[in-house]
């Protein structure tokens, strides 16, 4: 691609046009008081090689899940991908982060977003699924908006046990249309469904929870739904993709929408993202659902294509009157869960967390017997769980990570109430060795 | 100007609705020329059912391949009817605007109201106007 420079004459013209007499101009919105009237301060310029020496370094002090024995998720979790996934998604007619429009010359990506949608509604036992979302939270906080519009009612309820930083992107959404955000208190972790029962009413859009929840409860979902539905409220749940090997999916409890984190489906850590957010719909709220469709459909010659379906619910088409600005998917993030997914297969799925489970069991028992430690979950888990520590959680994470190990996530970074407090997450890839090298690790820090 | 049909035993809306009025019964549906504006009608909703609602407040959605449009009380009263057929048809607001594309009925709430509304000789200076611009 050719660059084309702007020249001082091209500045000095489009300058003039707009009447200011100089690009200093633009800039006096900007307080004086702020800023930086002087070059910034960075070093001489290196070659590229002295660069590659010097990110390389840099990247060589990071501790990663791969580095270290990881316990730690909190809706990041360390489970593996199959080489498959990488091999696809780097060929490079899939490169694109985005949702392609010109139908003509996209199939092959309009197909592999179809097929992702479909497999999405398999795993949910939902009927519509999205072309995808950023990630949980901001799937979760466009459940809010769509909520409001099918009800006509302004209130939701979230139950504590959706995780926190999901909460604050749902509060940020919510604050734009002054839609109320109640929060329904835990008992023993999962939510208190009297407590539920009590704040629904005919102005409570929709009831949200988590399940497994952020603590790794395994929620009352058939119970919460069939209360949120007697009040009239949406049902709306956060569901781990993972765990619907072994749970019920979403659709066969009632939930009206589902979404999820799809990191768990063959996408790294990296860093937080980026991740995927799943979104799936009963079909009579298709129409209130935000983000790209991919339909198929048939030409002229009755061959079957695909194209981007029902584009009147969105921002280039409904302008004002849109209340998502979602006009992207996440493509590629799409594709790697896509063969995530078809390569797991139903069975793969079930056996994934079948032993996710097995070994979530096996480490909690295990910790649960250790002086000071104490599952802290009454109700069943999932792959992840709870415990109360005798010292910081902060320290423990700390003195972990000396030792290889990632003992999980420290929760007082969430509450300074919860100091002692860490969430453990055990995948597939923890082996009965690395669960007692925690629990060894454990025990030297509680005696 | 291009031909477009507007019956004399109607009343119009300077937002392209037309209404037939029965007894206390205003019917109400997007006109021809509306309808050939938005060309291919895909789908219809008509949100406020059972409510009461004042001119000019919307009361649904008519969404064509390329453009969303709002729907808008042509009188004030409540709505007691939606076109049933158009959830599976919405084609028929462009076959039909003023026959089975019938959108909505509303229970008069001020029959004064119909008298402010154009006659179809209003209607077509409105649209031949709107056309010039």
């Amino acid at each position: 691609m050719k660059y084309t420079p702007h020249t001082a004459d091209d500045r000095r013209k489009m300058l003039e046009r707009i009447g200011v007499s100089g690009v200093d101009e633009l800039f006096a919105g900007i307080p004086d008081d702020i800023r930086l009237r002087r070059p910034l301060t960075l070093p001489d310029p290196a070659s590229e090689q002295e660069a590659l020496a010097l990110l390389g370094a840099r990247a060589a002090a990071n501790r990663g899940a791969d580095r270290l024995v990881c316990f730690a998720g909190g809706g990041a979790y360390d489970h593996f991908s199959p080489a498959i996934v990488d091999q696809v998604i780097s060929r490079s007619e899939y490169y694109t982060a985005y949702t392609p429009y010109q139908a003509e010359v996209s199939q092959g990506t309009l197909q592999s977003i179809y097929e992702f949608q479909s497999l999405v509604c398999r795993l949910f036992d939902m009927e519509v699924a999205n072309a995808s979302m950023y990630d949980a939270g901001s799937a979760l906080a466009e459940t809010t908006h769509m909520a409001r519009d099918i009800t006509r009612r302004s209130r939701v309820l979230v139950s504590d046990g959706v995780h926190p930083s999901y909460v604050e992107v749902v509060r940020t959404y919510a604050a734009g249309l002054g839609v109320p955000v109640e929060t329904v208190p835990l008992q023993n972790l999962a939510t208190d469904l009297s407590e539920l029962e009590r704040s629904l009413d005919d102005t409570t859009a929709a009831c949200i929870v988590q399940h497994p929840n952020f603590f790794g409860t395994v929620e009352d979902v058939n119970k919460a739904a069939e209360l949120a539905h007697a009040a009239g409220a949406l049902f709306i749940v956060a569901a781990d993709p993972v765990s619907l090997g072994v749970l019920a999916p979403p659709g066969s409890y009632g939930a009206d929408v589902a979404v999820a984190e799809g990191q768990s489906l063959g996408l790294p850590l990296s860093f937080g993202g980026p991740y995927l957010g799943l979104l799936a719909v009963r079909r009579k709220y298709v129409r209130n659902m935000p983000g790209r469709l991919v339909g198929r459909t048939a030409d002229v010659d009755g061959r079957t294509g695909y194209v981007l379906a029902l584009q009147t619910r969105e921002q280039h088409i409904r302008r004002e009157r849109a209340t998502s600005n979602i006009c992207t998917n996440q493509a590629l993030m799409a594709l790697c869960a896509n063969v995530w997914m078809a390569w797991y297969g139903r069975e793969g799925i079930k056996e994934l967390g079948r032993q996710c489970l097995s070994r979530a069991k096996y480490l909690a028992a295990a910790v649960d017997r250790l002086p000071g430690f104490e599952l802290e979950n009454r109700r069943p888990f999932f792959k992840e769980f709870t415990v109360t520590t005798p010292v910081p959680a902060a320290d423990i994470v700390g003195r972990g990570i000396e030792h290889g190990i990632l003992p999980g996530l420290d929760l007082g970074r969430f509450d300074p109430d919860w100091s002692k407090r860490l969430l453990v997450a055990v995948t597939e890839k923890r082996t009965r060795e690395d669960m007692d090298r925690l629990v060894e690790f454990l025990e030297d820090i509680g005696s | 100007m291009a031909e477009y049909s507007i019956p004399d035993d109607l009343k119009y809306t300077r937002t392209h609705e037309w209404v037939r009025v029965e007894g206390e019964t205003a019917t109400t549906g997007i006109t021809d020329f509306a309808q050939k504006e938005l060309s291919d009608i895909v789908y219809v909703e008509v949100t406020s059912v059972g409510q009461s609602v004042k001119q000019e407040d919307t009361i649904g959605t008519i969404e064509a391949v390329k453009a969303v449009s709002d729907l808008f009380a042509p009188v004030s009263g409540e709505v007691t009817e939606a076109n049933e057929t158009l959830k599976d048809e919405a084609q028929k607001c462009n076959s039909d605007p003023y026959g089975e594309g019938w959108i909505a009925r509303i229970k008069l709430g001020d029959p004064s109201e119909v008298d402010q509304l154009l006659d179809a000789k209003g209607y077509a200076d409105f649209v031949a106007k709107s056309e010039h611009h």
